[in-house]
């Protein structure tokens, strides 16, 4: 469902992402891990089509993000690892909105938009702004959002980044079941490495912008003699902490915060 | 379409809600009403240029329609920024389609500034020289409108982020605005300055209204529509293809 291969993004000299390859199939889960700045976003925003790659070649549900752009939209479903919410509408407002530009009838828009706001406990909200909304509940209105149009392939860039243990629960289950009864692709990267461990078939590992192990959690355990995938994954990528340089959206974010408190 | 229509749509939902921007967009165009409409007004009667008012209001209405064009434009820096404009790029829409409809979008937020700016000039004593033509009047500030939010895309998609919008508004929008004639008149500037006027294109809106609203023209009305309809017609298309290249 996803083919990857010899894929290479630069930014000028520096080198994002390093000739990776893999392969994710149709109803698999995948979690790619790594630390911060490792290449997981950089990889991820090639496989949805905001980014061009340098060299390499992409495949997803047969198709060449970089040439048929507008059909593999069509197929995939993304959580992005930042917000991506509009602020000044409502609940309601951002997934019927989501709705159209995805093309989903008005009928089963509404079903679905219900659906879905009731399952992540937002329906009692789905009149109010988002602005008023907790960082939890932005979240779950992600989440609920990204599966709104069904896609074929889900990609949750750090879903549960800031979610509570009860609704990554119910994330997780949710997906599981989206996974096992309609055999939607998942490509996910997390910082959870028991997340990670609880629901992906496989686990890609990218550190530096390389691949450094590919497997089951099984195999990666039994790849660096340990006994949970977190101490595998510090064997793999060892224990420097990585510093990532702020990109500009990290630097406009924070003069906006200066300009906001400034007022 | 259904898309056009979505992205002009939270343009509007977003205006309309906010009621600080409405408000605190029409403080400037008063300013220049009362501070250059009264205070310039006895110098420019003396002059035997007639009231002033019926001079600058045409002038004032096109540059809140400027104005709010090219930040509705910029505002897909806001976009950039909150991660808004990821969702849209992500979405199985043309480019060109995303375009259209932040521009429309956009276009219609600046019509209704520049609406309730005329209905301010109205209610100051500017009075139109017919009702006939007061359509196209409309049909000038539509196209400002348009251009110019395109405009503000086409420089947004360029920008990656705030700290080149001083340089825009110092060298492209004010130089724009006070080289176009919205509050002198060009028949009696200096000839360097005329010939200026003439390669900025708010010149042929400013005198597009003028001529529809008063009868006094610098152009002609149909070379001002032939220009600006041309202008309006290469910005759109320079914004939809710079926009169609912003990766994120």
């Amino acid at each position: 469902m996803i083919r990857v291969q010899n894929l290479v993004k630069k930014f000028g000299e520096f080198e994002a992402v390093r000739d990776i390859s893999f392969e994710v199939g149709e109803g698999e889960i995948f979690a790619f891990l790594g630390p911060n700045g490792a290449g997981k976003t950089t990889t991820i925003k090639m496989l949805t089509t905001l980014l061009a790659p340098s060299a390499g070649s992409l495949e997803l549900a047969g198709l060449d993000p970089t040439s048929h752009q507008h059909k593999v939209r069509q197929c995939f479903g993304i959580v992005f690892q930042d917000q991506s919410l509009d602020d000044e509408l409502t609940a309601y407002e951002n997934m019927d909105f989501h709705g159209i530009l995805f093309q989903v009838p008005r009928k089963e828009r509404a079903e679905r938009v219900e659906r879905l706001l009731r399952l992540f406990e937002l329906w009692e909200r789905r009149k109010d702004f988002v602005k008023t909304f907790s960082g939890g509940m932005r979240r779950r209105l992600e989440i609920a959002r990204g599966l709104l149009h069904t896609p074929r392939i889900v990609f949750l860039d750090e879903p549960t980044l800031g979610l509570d243990p009860q609704t990554r629960n119910q994330l997780w289950t949710h997906l599981k079941k989206l996974n096992e009864q309609e055999r939607i692709t998942v490509f996910l990267t997390t910082h959870h490495m028991e997340e990670a461990e609880r629901v992906a078939h496989r686990i890609g590992i990218i550190d530096h912008g390389r691949i450094v192990a590919q497997g089951t959690p099984a195999e990666l355990k039994a790849q660096t003699n340990s006994d949970s995938l977190e101490t595998a994954f510090l064997a793999l990528t060892g224990t420097t902490i990585r510093e990532e340089e702020a990109s500009n959206l990290d630097r406009m974010r924070n003069m906006t915060k200066m300009w906001r408190r400034q007022r | 379409m259904n898309a056009i229509y979505v992205l002009w749509l939270r343009q509007m939902k977003r205006f309309l809600r906010s009621r600080s921007r409405i408000v605190g967009s029409l403080g400037q165009p008063i300013l220049y009403l009362v501070a250059l409409g009264f205070g310039f007004g006895p110098v420019f009667q003396r002059a035997g240029q007639g009231n002033y008012l019926q001079f600058i209001a045409p002038g004032v209405v096109g540059m809140t329609v400027l104005f709010s064009g090219i930040f509705s434009g910029i505002e897909l820096i806001w976009d950039r920024q909150f991660g808004f404009l990821k969702e849209v790029l992500v979405a199985p829409v043309p480019r060109f389609a995303i375009m259209v409809g932040r521009t429309l979008g956009g276009a219609t937020v600046s019509m209704i500034q520049g609406a309730l700016v005329v209905a301010i000039c109205l209610v100051m004593g500017f009075r139109p020289a017919s009702l006939a033509t007061v359509p196209y009047a409309l049909v000038f500030m539509a196209l400002i409108a348009v251009a110019f939010t395109a405009m503000g895309t086409a420089i947004a998609s360029v920008l990656s982020d705030f700290q080149g919008f001083q340089f825009v508004m110092g060298f492209v929008v004010m130089p724009m605005f006070f080289l176009s004639g919205s509050i002198y008149p060009l028949t009696f500037a200096p000839k360097a300055l005329r010939v200026v006027a003439i390669f900025d294109p708010l010149s042929y809106g400013i005198d597009g209204m003028r001529t529809a609203l008063t009868g006094v023209s610098q152009y002609g009305g149909a070379v001002d529509l032939a220009v600006l309809s041309g202008v309006t017609a290469a910005l759109l298309a320079l914004g939809s293809w710079l926009f169609s290249r912003i990766q994120l």
